[in-house]
């Protein structure tokens, strides 16, 4: 049994002990504990180091806000969580946490030198030190603090777990499922609707948890919880989600959510992802997120033992488990009473309750019950410092005078001690959503003011004082919700409540300290990036006044913990020390997420080869089966190159073009953009779309066509074939296949509504096959029917249909390699095998399948452009050597206007010409620059780029095209390619370099 | 010549929750009311005029997916006879009659999960209320493309492009590991 647990009570299950482990040590909890709860069992106070000083850490409060108690979780050496709040992880058989921020061990921490040398780390520190010589920044300084600082440490190994996603909708979502969240739900679903509740526990209940002795509906709190949760869950219409963290609330009451659903397990089934994110969109939203009790401010209250009086509460009544002997209560409000009597009934001894406010303000029906029960009270009392080292042993007191003098009063002997500064609403998510703060002067926090979206609040978070307020402000908001969601109206459960008031007002800054006295030790505000008020202060003093400026000087609220504890605190004590009201000095704003979220749960699904759709060819299990090299072109994924045996990239290439040039090579292209334009107006839309004149072309025939942006630069390209007088067949890149249908899509809708056209999609349609080379047409020969393959019936740019293999076949004469070239469309389902028939009747042609790289070459050596590689979204038609697919007669064309500006008609522009280095064996790198003169200074005039450079082997030489300023005129003269070592000298040609005459292409 | 190839659709495993269905002939059909009109007549069908529902009549099915959009769904074996007909039909009313059979792959989620597993991916709401049964849209799964039609309680037909079925399937599968076996 450990020293500190009580025999008897809270909401463990003493049956089911369970031994985990910290920091090498075993220990004992039961199921229920969180890691807190149980190492405070056994009286463990120390559970870290402080993020700058490294200073001794211990628990500060009992959930999600705290700020100190941060530990990394092991499962094994892929799944190490670090910055944990051991307050929130629930204990299992086995489980491993370790502390962090300390070396060697949390005693004996060599870090905490930082403290002896704290005085020379003040606000603004590391931008004030760090900042020269700049290059030291990244070379030095930053590996060094963030290796001093950071907090827990990433596993370098894959995360094994999976984390999976959903999507959720519901009539009312609320969000915490304390008394007023419990009383949401039930209401909402009274009325009928679908609701979606979710709390950041594994058990719902919120405050009633640590509650002894509340009684709802003459119920005592925990039955009511059974009793409540129940009757939700067998409500179909009703999804409860414990363990989920509402940690970001987006536009339109979509609100992101966190499951947890395996950390608490000792042994996850493989079944079950580690997380699931919810993406719920909800009609109307009810925040029922409760209140944070707030720290007090005073010298040295950052020691292990002091805690907020809540938390000491919360282990006594939901843990069983003493947080000291002796304690010391210091109220700021009349939560501390409370926490006084129940602590004083479970068996510690309270030294004293030291009331900081005046005696009038001590007065409430807590600090009545606390006198009557015989608890020693002090009023205007403040705390000067605190001794101990790794855990509080004492405090030292201080009384304020009617003059606002302060005197020492007394030190006290204790093992713990208990604070409450009052409670801020968790504003946090009605903040996100835009909604109004109103500070609440009485209260002494800021409360939820006018909602922006369709979300209401209820409950602690709207500063309700009795458990009776909370449960009737969380019935009328469910009702009210489904109301509004729904338009059922139900009548709003009326709760008799009885549970000891405890008024949770209070005053947000620093407890008054002796004027001009240096004070002993730091007054923290924001504990986790420890921040003080002296550095609060000096911020002030070094002129920072918005709270924004402050915040970002000195770190306050910036850590993980987003100032939960912090925030109030702060604007407290700037205030104070500004003479200016709270709501003067202003309010940070509040972002996502609440709490820390795992990259995991945001990645989902989307990892290796899930992270993207992976699109795959007709031909794919062939070229697999082949050995063939795939690369990835956006989501597909094309054949690079089929390897014979051992070959290079370079062989194989090289082999597969000159089969192309000699015999008859198949390609996979059915990757490329096919969209299907049909309508009476057809013509018309893709004369005012493309540069060409489309009028001219014959059904049966096809052009090359290009697409242009408004600004007169080449968009897109592909072959567009006219089916029918009113049906074409527009060919897109791959890339471009998506943006192009959308850009004709939004131009059919918004400008040119006039015509009757429509587009479809066929890309997935047709599966098609290039057969380019002499010997193609006699491939084609022994397989089509219904088709005439001559060259006076099926020229270059003809189209036909026929079958093959007897499939329906659409016949292209194109040539993307400058040999006699046909593209066999089948419907995609044959592919495969129509693809495979092809490559059986060609073996007595030599046919040779060949990959994107060949396809490469072959088109370089023709000079055909490829948009995106030759052209980068600054190129017109002339710039890239096409302007002869302009339509000279067209009226207007998309770009048209853009194309007639002077700059775009300038002869010095960017022109796409051919490369030929005076050394044939010589490749260039592409993106390499282009200078005039050789040996220039840096820096150097750069007159252009190479865009595309391959070996050729036809050619048996190297060939390049690049963009050069004027660069046709510049044809015959020789330029340069400087790269380390050497300049190359590159004589300028016309872009095509190889059958310049097209007698191949015709053949 | 070789015999006439084999229609073979990327093949899709079947299991519990989810069943392969078999291929079949597709058009995306645009138009006008006259050739709305024109088209329910010769297809069988009355084209549904509510937004995002679908009818059908034997094994043809109409679904309306866009104001003047729908897809037209028939078994395989009507493909040939089927795209004559229609375009007769029609005539010269202004129209969009553009074969897809081969365009997307068609497979049945189904059973007490069917809605749980889609709604991992997709983003509409498929409760029975806001999406009844005959209740069809295009909409997302992931990062794909998909039509849904709700065909039953717990049925859902799922089309996606052929490249991209795969993506979909396998997206489900991982959903469904979590199901009780």
């Amino acid at each position: 049994m450990s020293r500190f647990r009580t025999t008897r009570g809270g909401r463990i299950d003493r049956s089911r002990p369970v031994r985990f482990r910290f920091d090498g040590r075993d220990y004992e909890g039961f199921a229920g504990d969180t890691l807190a709860a149980a190492l405070l069992a056994s009286g463990v106070h120390l559970l870290g180091r402080s993020f700058k000083y490294h200073r001794p850490r211990g628990i500060l409060a009992a959930g999600a806000e705290e700020p100190n108690a941060l530990v990394t979780v092991v499962r094994d050496a892929a799944r190490r969580t670090p910055n944990l709040r051991a307050t929130q992880i629930e204990v299992y058989e086995g489980l491993v946490a370790e502390s962090q921020n300390r070396w060697p061990s949390l005693a004996l921490d060599v870090g905490a030198v930082n403290g002896l040398f704290a005085a020379f780390l003040p606000a603004g520190f590391y931008n004030k030190t760090f900042m020269w010589p700049r290059s030291a920044w990244h070379a030095l300084y930053e590996p060094r603090i963030r290796a001093a600082a950071g907090l827990g440490v990433a596993p370098g190994l894959p995360d094994p777990d999976r984390y999976a996603q959903r999507y959720a909708h519901c009539d009312v979502l609320v969000v915490g499922a304390g008394p007023a969240g419990l009383a949401a739900a039930a209401g909402a679903a009274s009325a009928g609707a679908r609701v979606i509740l979710c709390d950041e526990q594994h058990e719902f209940g919120g405050s009633l948890l640590a509650e002894r002795g509340a009684t709802i509906d003459a119920m005592a709190a925990a039955d009511w919880i059974v009793a409540q949760h129940a009757a939700l869950a067998s409500n179909p219409r009703v999804t409860l989600l414990p363990r989920t963290t509402a940690f970001g609330y987006f536009p339109h009451n979509n609100v992101g959510l966190c499951e947890r659903i395996t950390d608490h397990l000792a042994r996850p089934p493989a079944a079950l992802p580690r997380e699931r994110l919810w993406q719920v969109r909800a009609r109307e939203v009810i925040f029922a997120t409760g209140a944070i009790e707030r720290p007090l401010v005073f010298p040295g209250n950052d020691r292990p033992g002091v805690m907020l009086a809540s938390a000491a509460r919360s282990y006594l009544n939901r843990y069983g488990v003493q947080v000291g002997s002796r304690a010391v209560v210091l109220a700021g409000s009349d939560a501390a009473y409370a926490a006084a009597l129940d602590l004083a009934a479970g068996g510690v001894a309270i030294a004293l309750i030291a009331d900081v406010r005046e005696p009038g303000r001590a007065q409430g029906p807590a600090a009545t019950a606390a006198r009557d029960a015989g608890l020693a009270v002090e009023t205007s009392m403040t705390a000067l410092g605190t001794s101990g080292r790794r855990r509080v042993s004492g405090v030292h007191l201080g009384r304020v005078g009617n003059d606002g003098s302060i005197r020492p009063a007394a030190s006290l002997r204790c093992d713990v001690l208990l604070m409450s500064g009052g409670y801020t609403p968790s504003v946090h998510l009605h903040s996100q959503s835009r909604g109004k703060l109103e500070f609440d002067a009485a209260f002494g926090a800021f409360v939820p003011g006018t909602a922006a979206e369709r979300t209401r609040c209820a409950g602690g978070v709207r500063a309700t004082h009795t458990l009776g307020a909370a449960l009737e402000d969380g019935a009328a908001a469910g009702v009210a919700a489904a109301l509004a969601a729904t338009g059922h109206a139900a009548a709003a459960h009326r709760y008799a409540a009885r549970l000891p008031e405890a008024r949770l007002e209070g005053t947000p800054g620093a407890l008054p300290q002796p004027a001009g006295a240096v004070p002993p030790a730091k007054a923290f505000v924001d504990f986790q990036n420890d921040v003080t008020t002296r550095d609060l202060a000096l911020a002030r003093r070094e002129g920072f006044e918005s709270i924004e400026h402050i915040k970002r000087y000195t770190t306050t609220g910036m850590a993980t913990d987003q100032g939960k504890t912090s925030g109030l605190n702060a604007l407290g004590f700037v205030a104070a020390e500004s003479e200016r009201r709270i709501p003067e000095v202003g309010l940070t704003t509040y972002r996502m997420p609440y709490t820390p979220v795992t990259f995991g749960s945001f990645a989902g699904v989307a990892r290796g080869e899930l992270f993207d759709p992976l699109r795959k060819t007709p031909s794919h299990d062939w070229v697999v089966a082949q050995g063939g090299v795939f690369e990835d072109v956006g989501q597909w994924k094309r054949t690079r190159y089929f390897p014979l045996g051992g070959e290079s990239l370079r062989a194989a290439v090289d082999r597969e073009c000159l089969a192309v040039r000699q015999h008859v090579g198949m390609f996979d292209a059915s990757t490329l953009g096919k969209i299907e334009v049909v309508g009476r107006d057809a013509a018309t839309f893709l004369n005012r779309l493309y540069v060409n004149n489309w009028s001219t072309l014959a059904p049966g025939r096809a052009r090359y066509g290009i697409l242009l942006r408004d600004d007169g630069f080449v968009y897109d390209d592909g072959v567009v074939a006219r089916l029918a007088e009113d049906r074409f067949h527009v060919t897109t890149t791959t890339g471009g296949a998506a943006r192009v249908f959308g850009m004709m899509e939004d131009y059919i809708q918004t400008e040119w509504t006039d015509l009757s056209v429509w587009i479809t999609s066929t890309t997935e349609q047709w599966a098609v096959i290039a057969l380019q080379g002499p010997r193609a047409r006699d491939v084609l020969a022994g397989l089509v029917s219904g088709v005439d393959l001559s060259p006076a019936a099926l020229p270059h740019m003809a189209v036909a249909h026929g079958r093959i293999c007897g499939v329906p076949m659409m016949l292209f004469r194109v040539s993307f390699s400058g040999e006699l070239g046909f593209e066999i469309n089948v419907p995609a389902d044959y592919g495969a095998e129509t693809w495979a028939a092809i490559h059986a009747a060609g073996q007595a042609h030599r046919i040779t399948p060949y990959g994107t790289e060949a396809m490469h070459v072959l088109r370089a050596e023709k000079g055909y452009i490829i948009v995106g590689q030759d052209t980068d979204g600054t190129m017109t038609p002339d710039d890239a050597g096409v302007a002869w697919a302009i339509g000279k007669a067209k009226s207007d064309f998309v770009g048209k206007r853009g194309l007639a500006r002077a700059a775009l008609r300038r002869p010095d522009r960017k022109q796409l010409v051919g490369l030929a280095t005076v050394d044939p064996g010589v490749v260039l790198e592409e993106g390499a620059q282009v200078v005039a003169t050789p040996g220039q200074a840096v820096p150097l005039q750069m007159i252009g780029h190479v865009t595309s450079s391959y070996h050729s082997p036809v050619l048996g030489r190297s060939i390049a095209l690049a963009a050069i300023v004027g660069g046709r005129a510049r044809t015959g003269q020789t330029l340069y390619v400087p790269m380390p070592g050497a300049d190359i000298p590159v004589q300028v040609t016309p872009p095509v370099f190889y059958d310049r005459d097209g007698a191949r292409l015709n053949a | 010549m070789p015999e006439t190839l084999q229609r073979r659709p990327p093949p899709v495993e079947g299991r519990g929750w989810l069943e392969p269905l078999p291929a079949a002939t597709r058009f995306s059909f645009r138009g006008g009311s006259g050739a709305i009109e024109a088209l329910s007549r010769a297809y069988g069908v009355p084209l549904p005029t509510a937004a995002c529902r679908a009818a059908s009549a034997g094994p043809r099915a109409a679904l309306r997916l866009g104001p003047d959009e729908y897809l037209l769904i028939a078994p395989a074996a009507e493909g040939a006879s089927l795209a004559p007909m229609l375009a007769t039909a029609l005539g010269s009313l202004p129209h969009s009659l553009v074969e897809v059979s081969h365009r997307q792959v068609a497979f049945a989620v189904q059973g007490p999960y069917a809605e749980w597993l889609l709604q991992s991916g997709c983003p509409l709401d498929l409760d029975l209320g806001p999406f009844p049964i005959g209740m069809c849209t295009r909409s997302l799964f992931h990062k794909a493309e998909i039509t849904l039609w709700r065909t039953g309680p717990t049925t859902f037909r799922v089309e996606a492009w052929r490249s991209f079925a795969g993506y979909v399937v396998e997206l489900l599968a991982d959903s469904a590991l979590e199901l009780p076996a």
